[in-house]
């Protein structure tokens, strides 16, 4: 008999609709169309970040930096703004910021050869710590009249679409294209199913490496502003919370294996409305924060033993060093 | 003048230890080290109280709890994987020992037990996962970690008021925080306890080599039949056991369960690992390495806290701690041998004057002629590499081969062969003894005996350590050629120690004093180094004093004379230098002259080079092992010379066809049987003017042939 392979994607879509059937019997409110906006607006953010993870877990490489990115370039746009600097020169040293940081991640990772795990988990630490040390003058960087106008980018709606999604959905499509319909995106695939393949290819893999880390860093930094704009302050200890593990659950959930070359922008979609559906569905259910994350970690771990009990590593062919 | 310098410079100067220093094992724990020691230098200089007791204490508490975490994911991290989860592991067994204390009121012993026994279970879930479900040691380790602090959120969220009011004053809970022996912490003492087991368990113990070995290549280590899942299995457990160890103490000490204990704890304890130079992905790392880690980050983090840095300096100091080690690991592991490769060879001056003339028409003992033209072979394309040959009273010819066989051949023809006895390395020079034992030195191995039923028998394989050796000089490399005394006192030659057999012409071209001449005593079995730093010491023979043995020096172009007994014990004289040629065997002739092999000939190239160290080491460094210089060996002659430094006549093949090269010679009834380490056959030769009876170890022992 044929076994049956069941993909990770198709056991976390499952569950998915599992978690979303029994929500909408049992819970009052949940299949509304008010309670489904709130749902994709709490996780757009979680998303975008998703979709930046993506990029580089697909070229078989991790950003734990991704938050810090989130965090310190947004808050230096509201820090200059508050002293006094224009908003369109705060932008762009934020985005220059945000190029310095993946241009680093990038470089320590193709061409120092550090693994990225340990060198993104360090660059992170480093410009959080920049931050902290150098740029802020308080842990919540508030507002200022500078800023007016700006705070469209994550509140409001656009064609009674609220606006975070909106920009969820432009995230998505723009990576799309990039993935799906150039080059780089081919490039970025070969690298991660193969690197020494791909070089040997003659795909010039370094600088694409560095290209990856950049995109997640410029990405992270658009997260940024788009959940500064949608709180009116950036929370810059946000880089202390767990949201890092958060993103990367999306990503490995939504069945883009950590060992790259494959998913796409529909794993990150499905990964995030999973965690939408449970964060949302527990919300309603009232339970504490703490519950909550115990329940995620808990079903995360089923998703993950599920998995490997389906499609089961090969001792001959696990990689070393493959952690 | 220019010569001189460079001449002294290469005498004193000990080029030779760099490449030596570094193939060391140790030197990726030294780097570490030296690391710790500056940062501490420089916080005792900066820092007022860096150094007083109190200071010292607190710092080996806060040491020794991180420490014990550090040992778990070194434990982890050398088997293959990552625990991400020890800071929540920390978090709810600190909870743990306190509630069980404070809430429950239980007996401290209790406690301890326990809380390790729920270490154990939270690390085991991750064994479980990991090792036998077989998932990503990462993403497994992060789930644990989200998990674990939640419930440790939920749980305090409802006894953190119960331990919080509670004051427990048990001496021995008191004494487990804050308790010292003799001015040690109590926390630093149990470390060590655990260490010193640590270091013994994963250098002497057969699970700790499990653990290096599936860390080191997870596919080998299930294929030799390590049980790999219960091994992994098990480190996730010892990592929790530890983390537990850790909290224990930090719970006595501290008694409190605030919300941000272990937080970002997985941050310090990896940093301090990779710092340590524990190589990620596995098979590398000790237990001193984790300590020395741990120490660094610790003193670090404290010091810039002590110097009143804000909270994101010392950020950014970890991190930048973080890259560099894990660049200079990678860089280091990834060039090692690249590295080590290129320093290790390290050419040393070697003048040497113009070598006599051996040209047709020069006149001089050593003219060519072509007086081997005649040689008859013996066994040809039936043996390989015979680098030296020997003959017993019945006429029987013994040959080394390379595939580590003592072959005889029978006379009268020698066209019969077989194997005499199989040995497993190459052997080179043999000798007979008064009891007819084989004794022959085997390149690799050491120095062997063959009893005459053809059984093989390890004589010796090492030496006398010498006291400033960085290489284990211990161990014989390349025993080379022998001779026995009459007290049966075997003298033979190692040519290098530096070097391995193969590697014997990148020891010429580092014409060091690499060799040495050693002594095995066969009545009492004792080895004891009698000379060394002798340039490639070959041939060995005793002289007609019975009290000084002849050796050659290849690479030195001379026969020295040693001494090993009478008024002149000890000295060592020069026979015969200058040679224009390599020398290698040196056996007695039937007239009480010796016969002397000359493996090449001297070239112009090598002898300029010889004395440009510089160069010799650049090519070292920029040009490929195959296209170094390399002495001559296509060319070679045997000559005969007397003890005093005479050479009495020379035996040359001009075509070089018959007999291309010749590493030794024997002779025997009236005949001279030639051999050579690159030949597949065995020369004979017929002498005029020898004794036709002569049997070379009949004679020595003075038995009827």
């Amino acid at each position: 008999m044929k076994r049956v392979r069941v993909s990770q994607q198709e056991i976390v879509f499952a569950v998915f609709a599992a978690l979303f059937l029994t929500f909408s019997v049992f819970l009052n409110g949940f299949l509304s169309a008010d309670n489904m906006l709130t749902l994709l607006q709490n996780v757009a953010v979680l998303g975008i970040l998703g979709l930046a993870m993506a990029i580089v877990v697909i070229g078989r490489g991790i950003d734990l930096s991704l938050i810090a990115a989130l965090a310190v370039p947004a808050g230096l746009v509201l820090q200059m703004v508050q002293n006094g600097h224009s908003l369109p020169a705060s932008l762009l040293a934020a985005g220059l910021l945000a190029i310095a940081v993946g241009l680093v991640n990038g470089w320590l990772i193709a061409y120092a050869e550090v693994p990225p795990l340990f060198a993104t988990l360090a660059t992170g630490l480093f410009v959080a710590g920049l931050g902290q040390a150098a740029l802020f003058q308080l842990d919540v960087v508030q507002w200022s009249d500078g800023m007016a106008g700006f705070e469209r980018l994550g509140q409001g709606s656009i064609l009674g679409i609220p606006t975070s999604i909106v920009m969820f959905a432009i995230a998505c499509v723009v990576v799309f294209v990039l993935l799906r319909q150039t080059r780089w995106g081919a490039y970025i695939y070969a690298i991660g199913d193969n690197p020494f393949a791909a070089r040997v290819t003659g795909i010039p893999s370094r600088p694409i490496i560095v290209l990856q880390y950049v995109l997640a860093a410029l990405i992270g930094c658009f997260a940024g502003l788009v959940l500064a704009a949608s709180v009116n302050s950036m929370p810059t200890r946000i880089f202390n919370s767990t949201l890092i593990y958060d993103v990367i659950l999306v990503v490995v959930l939504g069945g883009i294996g950590l060992s790259g070359g494959r998913g796409g922008v529909v794993n990150v979609i499905i990964g995030t409305l999973l965690i939408g559906t449970m964060l949302n569905g527990m919300t309603i259910l009232n339970i504490p924060y703490a519950g909550q994350n115990l329940i995620k970690g808990l079903v995360l771990l089923i998703a993950v033993v599920t998995d490997t009990l389906l499609n089961p590593r090969n001792e001959e062919t696990a990689q070393q060093g493959d952690i | 003048m220019r010569e001189t310098l460079t001449r002294l410079r290469y005498r004193y100067w000990p080029d030779h230890l760099l490449g030596e220093i570094l193939s060391k094992r140790w030197t990726e724990t030294a780097i570490p080290v030296i690391l710790l020691l500056i940062i501490g230098f420089a916080l005792s200089r900066s820092l007022e109280h860096f150094l007083s007791p109190a200071s010292l204490a607190d710092t080996a508490r806060q040491a020794g709890e991180i420490g014990f975490i550090g040992l778990g994911m070194a434990l982890v991290v050398i088997v293959g994987g990552i625990d991400l989860s020890v800071g929540s592991i920390f978090a709810l067994t600190d909870f743990c020992a306190l509630y069980l204390l404070d809430v429950l009121n239980w007996p401290v012993p209790a406690v301890v037990v326990v809380t390790m026994i729920v270490g154990g279970l939270l690390g085991a879930v991750n064994g479980v996962l990991i090792g036998y479900l077989r998932l990503r040691a990462f993403i497994t380790t992060l789930i644990t970690l989200i998990i674990y602090r939640s419930a440790y959120e939920l749980l305090i969220q409802r006894y953190s008021n119960a331990i919080a009011s509670a004051f427990p004053d048990i001496p021995s809970w008191d004494f487990i925080g804050g308790g010292s022996v003799f001015g040690i912490p109590s926390v630093a003492l149990v470390y060590i306890v655990i260490a010193i087991f640590g270091h013994v368990f994963l250098t002497r113990l057969r699970p700790g080599w499990h653990i290096t070995a599936i860390g080191g290549s997870r596919r080998s280590a299930y294929n030799s039949g390590i049980p790999v899942r219960r091994t992994i299995a098990l480190c996730y457990v010892a990592s929790g056991v530890l983390t537990s160890i850790g909290a224990l103490f930090f719970a006595a000490r501290l008694g409190t369960v605030g919300g941000d204990i272990g937080v970002g704890l997985e941050v310090i304890v990896l940093t301090a690992t990779v710092l340590g130079g524990i190589t990620l992905g596995g098979g590398k790392g000790s237990v001193v390495k984790s300590m020395v880690g741990v120490l660094i980050v610790l003193l670090v983090t404290n010091g810039l806290t002590a110097m009143n840095a804000r909270g994101g300096v010392n950020r950014m100091a970890l991190a930048t701690i973080l890259l560099a080690a894990a660049m200079v690991d990678i860089r280091w592991q990834k060039n090692r041998t690249r590295i080590i490769s290129k320093v290790y060879v390290a050419p040393t001056y070697h003048a040497l004057p113009p070598p006599p003339p051996t040209e047709i028409g020069s006149g001089g003992p050593f003219e060519q002629n072509d007086r081997l033209r005649d040689v008859s072979l013996i066994g040809l394309g039936r043996i390989e590499a015979p680098e030296d040959v020997i003959l017993d009273r019945n006429d029987v010819l013994y040959a080394g081969s390379r595939h580590g066989d003592i072959i005889r051949f029978f006379p009268p023809d020698y066209e019969r062969m077989e194997v005499f006895a199989h040995i497993g390395g190459q052997p080179l020079g043999m000798a007979f003894d008064k009891q007819d034992n084989l004794y022959v030195c085997i390149g690799g191995m050491g120095l062997y005996r063959i009893t005459p039923d053809g059984t093989v028998e390890k004589a010796t394989d090492e030496t006398n350590r010498s006291l400033y050796s960085v290489n284990d000089d211990s161990r014989l490399r390349l025993a080379d050629d022998l001779d026995i005394t009459d007290d049966g006192l075997i003298f033979f030659s190692e040519a290098t120690v530096r070097y391995e057999m193969d590697e014997w012409p990148v020891d010429g071209l580092e014409a060091r004093g690499n060799g040495r001449i050693i002594c095995y005593d066969t009545k009492t079995g004792a080895t004891h180094t009698a000379l060394r730093g002798l340039k490639f010491p070959n041939g060995v023979a005793v002289a007609s004093d019975g009290q000084s043995i002849l050796f050659a020096e290849t690479f030195g172009c001379s026969i020295k004379r040693y001494w090993f007994a009478g008024p002149k014990k000890g000295d060592v004289e020069i026979v015969m230098d200058n040679l224009p040629g390599y020398p290698d065997n040196i056996n007695l002739a039937s007239d009480g002259n010796y016969w002397l092999a000359l493996v090449g000939m001297r070239s112009p190239s090598l002898d300029l080079a010889w004395k440009m160290p510089g160069f010799r080491k650049r090519m070292a460094k920029r040009v490929p092992v195959d296209e170094w210089l390399f002495p001559n060996i296509n060319t070679g002659c045997v000559v005969k010379f007397n003890e005093q430094g005479k050479i009495l006549e020379s035996f040359w093949d001009l075509k070089g066809l018959n007999h291309p090269m010749i590493t030794s010679m024997r002779e025997h009834r009236g005949y001279l049987y030639l051999g050579g380490i690159a030949n597949n056959r065995i020369g004979r030769f017929k002498l005029d003017n020898a004794d036709p009876d002569f049997v070379q170890y009949d004679k020595r022992w003075g038995k009827p042939s």
